[in-house]
């Protein structure tokens, strides 16, 4: 992978930090009118989303990471891992539980799901920000109750615990919002 | 910030462009009233500076009986203004751009505007608080200042960085940089260097945003053009001035030694010999000036767009000038 001197440094910028991609998230240049310049770089770790800082000299180099990003279809699991593939070449990768980091408990196959590849593996996998999912698991409501008041747990075909309104039965479907967990509308029947 | 069809749009707005009008017509007030000289000097000159750390943006001029010639956009207007002084002009003042390769960031452009001002018969001390004058006198319609605190570099440095820059070895600065908040490579770092990093990591945030803060006593290896303190030469007579942690100016009480001035100089090219940097020449008309004789001054650089964002509240250099270098 290419080196980046301190003057091709900018936010988005993928790069090796002790050996991790990173995404540099900020950089700042400093220098004062009498002195050396420095360029202080905040970057998150993608593998465990620390964020860390750092300041540079003008001859420091930064290590470019091989990280993209890329829509890909999840396949299944084995219950080990989970396989996605390019719909463009059929490629197919393996993620861990690492990389899903609790994504698995809203995919369902044939998602289309934003994973980051790093040096071909993935590292990161995103559910999409909006599913239907079925109810398969909640406490009867009651009976008239249409609209408002109160909540309750609903478990999903996937996995996902949700808080629901009352009126919500097993069976039907919802619509979810992956990024917060919550519960958006009925979905479509 | 490249292909982009507002490209040919201005970055700062029409407010930014009339503030900056009026302030530049009080500041010509203010050296009228105190009876200082407007001066112009060339930016483009054979000589430049040889400081370390600016790097001149140069190019070559042709014209009639100057063939060729290698030519530097001035970092200062500090060389040319020095000839003006050593040939008799009084004080003077100038407002003019300023430009220094490689510097681009929140607060830095690599043209921008000086003012730069020059008080003969003054001492150092005696100008820190003409310093502090204009810069509350400019921003004294938009914000109310404290009165200016005066503290001396070493005294900051023991305050908040724990260390005695006189005293401290090069290993214990070596230490505190590369253990501090955002650790810095200290490989190549030179003492000054590192100086200069814990003041802007360690100090420079402790400073009072509602002040104009005068840092003064820099040590002598950071003289720059400074003269050294008569009563203590591990010190020289250099100051900044700060509004909160922006840095707006720096000035000396005048080196008039012309020996001195070459001895710097050629150290400052040897430095820049070894570290594979362009070599601009000697600046002989400005030394022939100093070796001519420089009357007793103290002189000052002021970033006049940091003292526009000041009183603007601006947060970035961009939100001053119309066209910052990418879209120039």
């Amino acid at each position: 992978m290419a080196s980046y001197n301190m003057n091709q440094v900018r936010t988005g910028l993928k790069v090796l930090e002790n050996g991790e991609p990173n995404v540099i998230i900020s950089c700042d240049f400093i220098k004062p009118g009498k002195g050396q310049a420095f360029t202080r770089v905040k970057m998150r770790n993608l593998l465990n989303g620390r964020v860390n800082e750092k300041t540079y000299k003008p001859g420091d180099l930064l290590e470019g990471a091989d990280v993209i990003e890329t829509s890909m279809q999840y396949l299944y699991a084995d219950g080990e891992h989970w396989f996605f593939m390019n719909p463009d070449t059929y490629d197919q990768v393996e993620a861990d539980a690492a990389a899903l980091g609790g994504a698995e408990q809203w995919i369902k196959e044939e998602d289309v799901c934003n994973v980051t590849l790093w040096n071909g593996h993935p590292i990161l996998v995103a559910a999409p920000n909006f599913v239907t999912r079925e109810v398969v698991e909640t406490d009867p409501g009651l009976k008239g109750d249409t609209s408002s008041g109160g909540s309750k747990p609903a478990r999903l075909e996937t996995g996902a615990v949700v808080k629901v309104p009352l009126f919500i039965q097993t069976g039907e479907s919802i619509r979810v919002d992956t990024r917060t967990g919550e519960y958006v509308s009925r979905g479509k029947t | 910030m490249t292909g982009d069809a507002a490209e040919w749009r201005p970055t700062a707005g029409p407010t930014a462009l009339q503030r900056r009008a009026a302030m530049l017509a009080r500041l010509r007030a203010f050296f009228a009233e105190r009876e200082v000289l407007e001066v112009e000097t060339p930016l483009l000159s054979a000589e430049t500076t040889l400081d370390l750390h600016l790097e001149p943006l140069s190019s070559t001029v042709d014209a009639p009986g100057i063939a060729g010639r290698r030519m530097y956009l001035q970092t200062s207007p500090e060389l040319a203004m020095k000839r003006l002084l050593a040939a008799g002009s009084g004080s003077i003042y100038q407002v003019c751009k300023a430009f220094r390769g490689g510097e681009r960031g929140r607060w830095h452009n690599p043209e921008f505007t000086i003012l730069e001002w020059y008080r003969v018969g003054w001492d150092v001390h005696r100008l820190m608080k003409e310093v502090a004058a204009l810069i509350e006198t400019l921003l004294a319609g938009s914000r109310r200042l404290e009165p200016a605190a005066y503290v001396s570099y070493a005294d900051l440095m023991r305050r908040h960085a724990g260390i005695d820059p006189h005293e401290a070895s090069t290993q214990a600065l070596r230490r505190a940089v590369a253990d501090g908040p955002s650790p810095v490579d200290t490989s190549g770092l030179d003492r000054d260097d590192l100086l200069s990093r814990l003041f802007g990591e360690r100090v420079e945030p402790e400073f009072a945003p509602d002040r104009v803060t005068v840092v003064f006593d820099y040590p002598a290896s950071q003289a720059a053009m400074a003269q050294l303190n008569a009563s203590d030469p591990s010190t020289a007579e250099r100051f900044e001035a700060y509004v909160g942690d922006i840095e707006l100016a720096n000035g000396y009480g005048e080196l008039r030694d012309a020996t001195e001035q070459r001895q710097r100089l050629e150290r400052d090219l040897a430095s820049r010999r070894g570290t594979g940097r362009p070599l601009p020449p000697t600046p002989s008309r400005f030394l022939a000036a100093l070796e001519s004789g420089l009357p007793p001054c103290a002189g000052v650089a002021l970033g006049f767009d940091r003292l526009l964002g000041l009183e603007l509240g601006a947060g970035s250099i961009d939100e001053l000038i119309p066209f910052p270098v990418e879209r120039a």
